[in-house]
């Protein structure tokens, strides 16, 4: 972690004019930061959304997932740890990208890979599919396909939360690409004037598709141009799991503790191409070769190797039981049901106004 | 509003009992949001200058006085955040209205609309309403040029997901705004800005309006002219004139443009056998298209003569007032039509 730019903290703006109605009453237990992850606790994390996405990869070229499939291969510890972070009750807003903040996140294997297959019983019942996974019963509010279009989204939940005082939390995750959109600008801007609990997860892996950081920004110190907006904004190794959890930590405490909206530059790589359609022309073989070299997998077993704290046998039976538990979820999939076609017109308006 | 206040109000609403009132739509649409503001905590209101300016079209003048800058909140300029804002406050269990100043600014939010609002229940198999309220003042005539005056409702009728509402009497400016928020997706409320300064009687027990029918505003037997939002006044205009020539015009008011009642503008043409449609937007992939086509579905051997539009030139519409007249459905146009249909 790189050090804090951090900016003078911001009065207040509650000077309310005239008292307003009491707000809703909050859930019945304020969100807390959950105890600091072991290391082991991010590798089993880690492991599963490395297997996941692996075995996705696969069953796209065996033709059993079709449409747009974006891989997090390579940029695990970053889900990994920046969840850690989080309470039950908290949010997350994501990406096209979304298994692994899924995953992490502990919306169930099968559920996702069911909803890669079309079927039924996938998170949307198949209407969503890999980039629109969603599970509200863990407050994760989506994959978004448009870049940069969840981070307003995530602002009103944080708005939602800040009204009602609950001491919630929510994490928008979005790339360096999504830091170009006037909707990341907007919603900095609105987070850090109205103070909202929301932390800004931006995952620095270089690229927008085919385009080079530096070929889409005309500044690429990402955390600098962030704290410009009035709110703390750290790099981190997003490399090391360790390093993203530790800073997510205090980021996460700064945001439920009222200190606004806070930033982290999360410098990762995709060790895939940017989809299943990306011919990856745009990166040297050299370049992904040193990068995974860097494998965040790897590399935190390593440290807990050196530290005494796993070895060959126990790195094994992780492995196998993430395999397992991606595999079972294969095969439920392949087995559910399809939603019925006659069904197609469910959820375009909310069941009450749907024309019987 | 001017014109006979008749005829049905599109849904249940007590007889009037003690004496109406007089208001102005924009009195009307300030009441509404004052009840639902007192109502219930989870509303609250947003958007460019709604606060200490009072609203762009002064619709919420003194709320941020009796609420507090909580909620009655002023935000930055950007359509994008502040709309998106919403849709997340909804998600989060608050019941926003976010006003966006005039449908042209809405171009900035639509892609949190569009891709947000108006898909997220679907996109992820029913977890996800969003109920929401989006108000912006709409439509020409008051000389703004080009870029303020654009009719673009049909846009956003166009998209499944949406519910669509174009109040056009103070009885739907003052009752249309808690079924919205009552309704568990996201509403778009239009205003026409000719309105605001408009006025008509408020029955003092009125209740809710409902949101699915169309409106009867003058019966008649000869012609329908269906309408909706700011052209309503031209063309009950131009049924009174029409009346004084012997000409019986029913004028029905969609009121909802999504999801459009088609059964009160069927029934109505299988009465009169004839139809105008009456519609700011410009004519190429208008709402009056959508209404014709539906005609042609549902009620084509009803009809004695062509379907007839009267729509706005297909022009950007211009400043000078003669000009800007000249590019939208006026009352006159709508008689001409008229007499054409009935021949
Ligand atoms: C508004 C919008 N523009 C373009 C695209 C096409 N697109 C999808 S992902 C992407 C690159 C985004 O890069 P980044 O934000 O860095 O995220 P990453 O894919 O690297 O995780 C582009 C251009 C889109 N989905 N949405
Ligand atoms: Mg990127």
């Amino acid at each position: 972690m790189t050090p804090a730019r951090q900016s003078p903290p911001r009065p207040g703006r509650r000077n309310a004019r005239a008292a307003a109605p009491a707000a809703p009453a909050p859930p019945a237990a304020p969100a807390v930061t959950p105890p600091a992850p072991t290391r082991l606790d991010l590798l089993r994390t880690m492991l599963l959304v490395r297997h996941f996405e692996e075995r996705c990869f696969e069953l796209y070229s065996g033709r059993e997932i079709r449409g747009f499939l974006h891989l997090y291969t390579g940029e695990e510890a970053v889900a990994a740890g920046v969840t850690a972070a989080l309470a039950p009750d908290d949010a997350v807003v994501s990406t096209y990208r979304d298994h692994g903040h899924a995953l992490a996140r502990g919306v169930p294997a099968d559920a996702v890979m069911a909803e890669m297959f079309g079927k039924a019983t996938g998170t949307s019942g198949g209407r969503g599919g890999s980039m629109h996974i969603f599970d509200v019963s863990r407050r994760f509010y989506g994959g978004n396909a448009i870049v940069g279009g969840g981070l307003p989204l995530a602002a009103g939940l944080a708005l939602a939360d800040r009204m009602r005082d609950t001491g919630r939390v929510t994490c928008c995750f979005f790339g360096d690409g999504a830091f170009a959109e006037g909707e990341f600008h907007e919603t900095a801007n609105l987070a850090a004037l109205w103070r909202l609990p929301l932390l800004l997860a931006c995952e620095n892996n270089l690229y927008a598709m085919g385009t080079k950081l530096a070929h889409e920004h005309a500044v690429t110190d990402l955390a600098l141009r962030a704290a410009s907006y009035g709110m703390p904004a750290w790099s981190v190794d997003g490399m090391d799991a360790t390093a993203v959890a530790l800073a997510a930590r205090q980021a996460v405490d700064g945001v439920r503790g009222g200190g606004g909206p806070y930033f982290l530059e999360l410098r990762t790589y995709r060790f895939r191409a940017h989809s299943m359609y990306d011919p990856d022309r745009y990166r040297s073989k050299e370049e992904i070769a040193r990068w995974r070299a860097r494998d965040p997998v790897t590399a935190l077993a390593a440290r807990m190797r050196v530290d005494g704290e796993l070895d060959d046998d126990a790195l094994k039976k992780l492995e196998d039981l993430a395999a397992r538990e991606v595999e079972d979820a294969v095969e439920a999939a392949r087995a559910a049901p399809e939603e019925p076609a006659a069904d197609l017109l469910r959820h375009v308006v909310s069941p009450a106004e749907e024309p019987a | 509003m001017t014109g006979p206040g008749t005829l049905t109000g599109g849904g249940p609403g007590a007889p009037p009992s003690g004496a109406p009132r007089t208001v102005t739509y924009r009195e009307a649409l300030r009441e509404a949001l004052r009840e639902a503001l007192a109502a219930d905590d989870r509303v609250f209101l947003m958007g460019e200058d709604v606060g200490e300016y009072g609203g762009g079209f002064g619709v919420s003048l003194g709320l941020l006085e009796e609420f507090g800058p909580e909620r009655v909140r002023d935000t930055p300029l950007s359509e994008s955040a502040f709309t998106g804002a919403g849709i997340g406050a909804a998600l989060g269990g608050m019941r926003p209205i976010v006003e966006i100043m005039t449908v042209n600014f809405s171009m900035l939010a639509l892609d949190q609309i569009l891709n947000n609002a108006a898909t997220l229940l679907h996109m992820s198999g029913g977890q996800c309403p969003v109920p929401l309220v989006i108000r912006m003042t709409t439509g020409a005539g008051r000389q703004l040029a080009a870029q303020h005056s654009h009719s673009l409702e049909n846009w956003y009728a166009h998209i499944p997901g949406l519910r669509v509402l174009a109040p056009a009497t103070v009885e739907d400016a003052r009752h249309m705004l808690a079924p919205a928020l009552a309704d568990p997706d996201p509403v778009l409320i239009f205003e026409h800005g000719s309105l605001y300064n408009t006025s008509g009687e408020l029955a003092p027990d009125a209740g809710p309006v409902g949101l699915d029918r169309a409106a009867v505003r003058r019966e008649g037997r000869d012609v329908t002219l269906v309408t909706h939002g700011g052209c309503l006044p031209k063309v009950l205009e131009a049924a009174g004139a029409l009346a004084a020539d012997g000409v019986s015009a029913e004028v029905v008011d969609l009121r909802t443009l999504r999801p459009l009642d088609d059964a009160t503008v069927v029934e109505s043409v299988a009465r009169t056998h004839r139809v105008v449609l009456v519609d700011e937007g410009w004519r190429s992939g208008s709402l009056a298209a959508e209404v014709a086509a539906r005609i042609g579905e549902q009620a084509f051997y009803e009809l004695d003569a062509p379907v007839e539009r009267v729509c706005s030139a297909e022009v950007p519409v211009p400043y000078a007032h003669h000009l800007e007249q000249a590019a939208l459905p006026q009352a006159a146009d709508v008689v001409a039509a008229a007499r054409r249909a009935v021949g």
